[in-house]
């Protein structure tokens, strides 16, 4: 039972990472074919170092990964804290059944009804596209959110609300108990919710693909217009490299999270 | 005091208010306005009317969804209670590996199928070294749905393993003890302890499933059409606003209601689990 669990386990990881080992392997390819590896070469990662439109995807991935993940978090904790302090009632479940829209409708729903109304609105306002870095940031905002909410509320609902009344009896003013007392403790909720919404706009395709112009062009973007033709191996090479810096990031997380777990038992 | 700090808590939450009603809601309604009126926009049924030329396109988008469904469901059980029965250090480790490749673009991992399965690509290499005649893989409906499995079994994996590393080993013990066998005790213990990871798994998986394009025009090489093709090419090809939205709104339609069949079948398993 045992040997077969392992070979059970082993399969599964294989097929996970068939298509991630074979993009690792021929992004060292010396041509351009993806099914004979016929030798070793870095040439795809100097092209991609010199290839300027992909360079520029990438820095626009990343803006618009931390800008929508930092107004995300903002708007979200405020209505986390919001939403915890309001009576049950139907603003309150008005609000959850809201939240949860995003996280249900298939993304693809999602893409095209953003893509809707920014058209529309886009005509009324101007005769100019409007689909660009603002669409895109309006709707990454949008589908972060539910993260940032549902990460915060659970962490909210474990605080003890006597805290703040108690800061606020030693004579802290109201936002002050806030910052000092109920912030800290809500901290690692909105820590994960923000990693959450940074990686998945990160890697969003789907609804960028509605909600985005000529003008602005995202990593997955340029990938798909790349997918259409043939993907040349610098491509591959990029994604090597963001799998090994994915992976080390890991490494390191889990390392950190192991040793602070270890102090804690100490303790 | 109280009276002000709840007014002050709406005057927190009002911003998300706002932001939810321009970017949720309206957009929702932008949908339903779109699919019953024409490109001048005046009123019309005709959308919706037209729409029964594309049953077989839906019929086979469920199909291929619930089949992918089930497979990562097949599995995803297996290998969760294998990972949560290691030691803690292990489990991180695991976890870690399964959901690393979904932070690689999907669009990427696809494509790497497509030189996977090709018939000149490495598989069929591989089978000819060994003597083996080439098989066709690419642009079969199998290969369709191997990617929608591939692409979305971690998100069936991750919620059942959370709900069984947290399963409260004495029941398992105390079901060994009243003499279940092996199979007995993963039938009648551990598999109605995991129904919420399993049922939020479920979801995961189908919602995405029915609603892809990229992995059928991809590994289906455009003859196994989805829903999520045409309207992809009502939004960026053919620009018929109007029709895209009307399938959409049925597509969302449609979701809802065989979420709400499996919710009743599953019991009234309210936790969902993410």
């Amino acid at each position: 039972m045992k040997i077969a669990s392992k070979i059970y386990a082993g399969l599964v990881f294989a097929f996970l990472y068939a298509p991630i080992f074979v993009m690792i392997l021929f992004s060292f390819n010396t041509t351009t074919s993806t099914s004979v590896f016929s030798g070793f070469s870095l040439q795809w990662y100097k092209s991609l170092f010199e290839d300027e439109a992909t360079l520029r995807a990438l820095y626009n991935t990343i803006i618009l990964a931390v800008s929508s993940s930092v107004i995300a978090t903002v708007l979200g904790t405020a209505a986390a804290v919001g939403i915890d302090k309001m009576r049950k009632g139907p603003l309150r479940s008005g609000l959850m059944a809201t939240t949860n829209i995003p996280m249900m409708n298939p993304e693809i729903v999602t893409g095209i009804s953003m893509m809707l109304l920014f058209v529309f609105v886009g005509r009324i306002v101007s005769d100019d596209a409007v689909l660009g870095f603002g669409t895109l940031l309006i709707a990454h905002v949008t589908f972060n959110l539910p993260y940032i909410i549902l990460n915060v509320l659970p962490k909210l609902r474990q605080t003890d609300r006597n805290l703040a009344e108690a800061a606020q009896d030693l004579g802290c003013k109201p936002v002050m108990a806030f910052f000092k007392v109920v912030l800290p403790s809500i901290m690692p909720g909105i820590i994960t919710g923000m990693i959450t919404a940074f990686t998945l706009s990160l890697d969003d395709f789907i609804i960028s693909y509605f909600t985005s112009g000529p003008g602005f062009q995202t990593l997955p973007i340029a990938i798909f217009s790349m997918t259409k033709k043939r993907v040349k191996p610098d491509m591959y090479a990029l994604s090597a490299l963001i799998f090994v810096s994915i992976l080390f990031l890991l490494i390191l997380y889990n390392l950190a999270q192991a040793k602070s777990e270890e102090k804690s038992k100490k303790k | 005091m109280n009276n002000r700090s709840s007014l002050g808590s709406k005057l927190v939450a009002s911003p998300y208010i706002v932001w939810s009603v321009l970017f949720i809601i309206a957009p929702l309604i932008f949908v339903v306005y779109y699919s019953f009126t024409d490109a001048a926009g005046n009123f019309t049924f005709e959308n919706i009317m037209s729409l029964s030329k594309y049953a077989p396109t839906f019929l086979r988008s469920i199909w291929f969804g619930i089949v992918a469904t089930v497979i990562c469901l097949l599995i995803a059980f297996p290998i969760a209670y294998i990972i949560s029965q290691k030691t803690e250090k292990v489990q991180r480790t695991l976890v870690m590996l399964v959901m690393l490749p979904m932070w690689m673009s999907f669009l990427i991992r696809t494509y790497s199928w497509m030189a996977l399965l090709q018939d000149t690509g490495i598989i069929n290499n591989l089978l000819g070294k060994l003597g083996i005649d080439p098989v066709h893989m690419i642009n079969t409906s199998g290969a369709v749905i191997l990617g929608m499995v591939y692409n979305f079994l971690p998100y069936m994996i991750m919620p059942i393993y959370s709900v069984m590393a947290k399963l409260d080993h004495s029941m398992v013990e105390a079901c060994q003890d009243l003499g279940g066998n092996r199979l007995t005790v993963i039938r009648r213990c551990i598999i109605p302890m995991s129904m919420p990871g399993i049922v939020s798994g479920i979801t995961m998986v189908f919602v995405p499933s029915v609603s892809t394009f990229y992995i059928s025009q991809k590994l289906g090489g455009g003859s196994f059409d989805l829903i999520g093709d045409v309207i992809e090419r009502q939004f960026q090809q053919s620009y018929n606003y109007n029709l895209g939205a009307s399938i959409s709104l049925v597509l969302m339609i449609l979701i809802l209601i065989c979420m709400a069949v499996m919710n009743r079948f599953s019991g009234d398993e309210e936790g969902m689990v993410i």
